[in-house]
């Protein structure tokens, strides 16, 4: 899950990693009474799960009531890259005297955390990192051993920052690694970490993900989900307990297993067709599962067939069918369904299908041959394929 | 021969007691494992349909000789059911269990390295099938058979799927190992191809990868130093968009390195055969080992 910016902050001022003073708000009056409470000047700043807010427009600073209120005006319900702007964080304006960048991350090719620090901050990392390699010094952490005193001095002293600042950068690098263990992060980047006019060192930024498997260990943070900002169709999944990625074409795709179904998309693809979705009902889908898996596939309008891949293992094909069967019964199902069945209890499976006699339903041998089927039923792609 | 499970293997099963645990344990039993032991906290002294059930994997090792754990309980504890079998001295670990915390896979790999006694797979993985010798996990066994394919997959399904279009064509299997989906996995591409390459049964390897990490990447440079033996790859995910995880929490693209097409590329670039659809792989495999098409 990847947090707001002062959802992040939030982590970062619970481990004592220090953060200019802020207010949250989602309209503009409270933006202004958050900006005359904080004393100007203020930075306006929009509150999206993307990069490029600067760039776009969504952070402003304003000096006085008069461009607070201008700018948050203008700031709310802005576009930024597909995002639109409902929360804004309110933050008293730092004088900028250097920008650092600095990192903790999980390393999946070395299965370590990494951290990473640059005296060459405050603009895209990626671009650091392709314009002078050796600008970013990285230094990979023992778990076991976690993140020592000299790791922070080794890191400052080799990234050349201003010496004296080191001793506090790297205290901060140490703080940065306690939100990452301790709030089971999968990445926390501050970009950039501010030093003042006055030498102090603070975190401008923070973009914080944290790993969805470990959110019963913190019940403060589950509660950053935003279910609204969230596609309906995706939110409805969630509900359902489905794994279920919006994406934009017209066949609506259901499978059993996440690569099995990834990899029925790219048929598909090679059919010439164009997925819909990626919905995954899982191992040892039933029937329920089932229904509710197509109801969410159906509620996205640009569907226009419907393709099933379930290779059986612990989902058992005969429940597929009866899920199938019982959708067509609670469900208004007016789009073609190709089903293509393998596995643990196929032939029954297809003998349910059979009895049922389902109009529109088309029962495939193989995975290719359902493909095909599947995206000569469902037509050309609109042309406004984005809804 | 094959590789990891096999006649040898003397199985405990951590939450042989739950539900999926004693299913799927017993299913193992029935295909010909040993399943030796079980363990569940409290429950010492009963037993699952014959098979007897310890307080510890420490008393089970030393109460029944067992060299194998399969890992069968909930995400919150399947992090130190790893390490106590580690501890215990099981010679491998196959952990089915998925949503496991990666900072706890952060530990229990790096644990596992130093320790150098426990080969780890998965987790979020299928297990070990050695068709006809043992089963380890949750791999329908009854669409395989004996034979010379090495077959080593991220993914669950899509191994099977593969592995039945392989059989569809009278060839069978050496061993499948399914390493699982997560970004933290004991085995890797590479351990496992580097197995097989040693094995003696094992004629052909099929590699099934997907989007995200560089694992295949990796594997293809240490195929073309290291393995004389064909190795036929399938990737999965070329129509995924960009920073959309699709179900595996390793299925994660980031930039360009990690798509689909950088995988095939990086494998073809190697004297890796790719095949574009789980039927082109089983077409590829049976030219290769000109069985019947």
């Amino acid at each position: 899950m990847d947090l707001l910016e002062y959802q992040g902050k939030q982590l970062f001022r619970k481990h004592g990693v220090p953060v200019p003073e802020g207010r949250h708000a989602d309209s503009v009056d409270a933006a202004v009474a958050a900006a005359d409470e904080l004393g100007y000047p203020v930075v306006v700043k929009a509150q999206v799960k993307i990069g490029g807010r600067g760039k776009a427009g969504g952070i402003k600073l304003a000096r006085n009531r008069d461009e607070a209120r201008a700018h948050a005006e203008a700031i709310l319900g802005m576009d930024i890259r597909g995002f639109t702007v409902h929360e804004l964080w309110i933050e008293r304006a730092s004088e900028i005297d250097e920008e650092y960048y600095a990192a903790v991350l999980l390393d999946r090719s070395a299965k370590r955390p990494l951290v990473m620090l640059s005296r060459m901050g405050g603009m895209d990392v990626e671009e650091i990192a392709a314009r002078d390699p050796q600008a970013i010094v990285r230094l990979h952490i023992d778990p076991l051993l976690g993140f020592q005193d000299f790791h922070g001095r080794r890191l400052a002293f080799e990234a050349g920052i201003a010496r004296d600042v080191v001793r506090p950068v790297g205290a901060i690098l140490g703080k940065l690694y306690e939100v990452f263990i301790r709030e089971d992060a999968t990445l926390v980047e501050v970009n950039p970490l501010l030093v003042t006019k006055s030498r102090e060192v603070v975190a401008l930024d923070a973009k914080v993900t944290l790993d969805d498997n470990a959110l019963w260990r913190h019940p403060d943070s589950a509660e950053f989900r935003d279910v609204s900002a969230e596609d309906p169709q995706e939110r409805m999944a969630k509900e359902r307990g489905l794994q279920y990625v919006k994406l934009d074409g017209n066949v609506g795709i259901l499978g059993n297993g996440a690569g099995l179904v990834m990899s029925t998309l790219d048929v598909v693809a090679q059919a010439g067709g164009k997925p819909a979705n990626f919905c995954d009902a899982g191992g040892g889908a039933k029937a329920d599962e089932i229904v509710a898996a197509v109801e969410v596939i159906l509620s996205d309008p640009k569907v226009t067939a419907l393709l099933f891949n379930i290779f059986g293992g612990i989902t058992r094909c005969d429940e597929v069918a009866r899920g199938l069967v019982e959708a067509f019964e609670r469900l208004d199902i007016s789009v073609p369904v190709v089903v293509r069945l393998d596995g643990t209890n196929d032939e029954e499976g297809r003998r349910i299908l059979a009895e049922a006699n389902l109009e529109g339903v088309h029962v495939a041998k193989t995975m290719l041959d359902a493909a095909r089927r599947v995206v000569e039923l469902a037509g050309p792609v609109p042309q406004e394929a984005r809804a | 021969m094959s590789i990891l499970v096999g006649e040898h293997t003397k199985l405990v099963v951590s939450g042989l007691t739950g539900r999926e645990g004693s299913f799927h344990g017993l299913n193992n039993r029935r295909y010909g494992t040993q399943v030796v032991a079980g363990v569940t906290p409290g429950k010492g002294g009963s037993d699952v349909e014959g098979i007897p059930v310890f307080d510890t994997v420490h008393e089970a090792v030393a109460e029944t000789g067992a060299n194998t754990s399969m890992i069968f309980v909930p995400p919150r504890f399947a992090a130190d059911a790893i390490l106590e079998a580690a501890d215990a001295g099981v010679e491998l670990c196959i952990c089915i269990t998925e949503g496991i915390p990666v900072h706890d896979m952060l530990r229990v790999y790096t644990q596992l390295k130093r320790d150098g006694r426990t080969r780890l797979i998965g987790p979020n993985c299928p297990g070990v099938l050695s068709p006809g010798k043992a089963n380890v996990g949750i791999i329908p066994a009854h669409f395989f058979k004996p034979g010379s394919v090495g077959l080593v997959s991220r993914s669950g399904t899509l191994t099977y799927q593969i592995g039945n279009e392989i059989a569809q064509r009278g060839l069978g299997n050496s061993t499948i190992v399914g390493i699982g989906g997560d970004p933290i996995v004991g085995s890797s591409f590479i351990d496992i191809v580097q197995m097989f390459e040693e094995d003696p049964e094992t004629e052909l390897i099929v590699l099934v990868g997907e989007i995200g990490g560089d694992e295949e990447e990796r594997t293809a440079d240490f195929i073309a130093e290291n393995v004389s033996k064909p190795v036929v790859g399938y990737i999965a995910g070329f129509t995924a968009p960009p920073g959309k995880t699709m179900g595996h929490a390793g299925a994660i693209i980031s930039g360009s390195k990690g798509t689909a097409q950088a995988k095939a590329e990086a494998l073809e670039a190697r004297g890796v055969r790719v095949g574009r659809n789980p039927t082109e792989v089983a077409e590829i495999v049976a030219e290769i080992l000109g069985a019947r098409v």
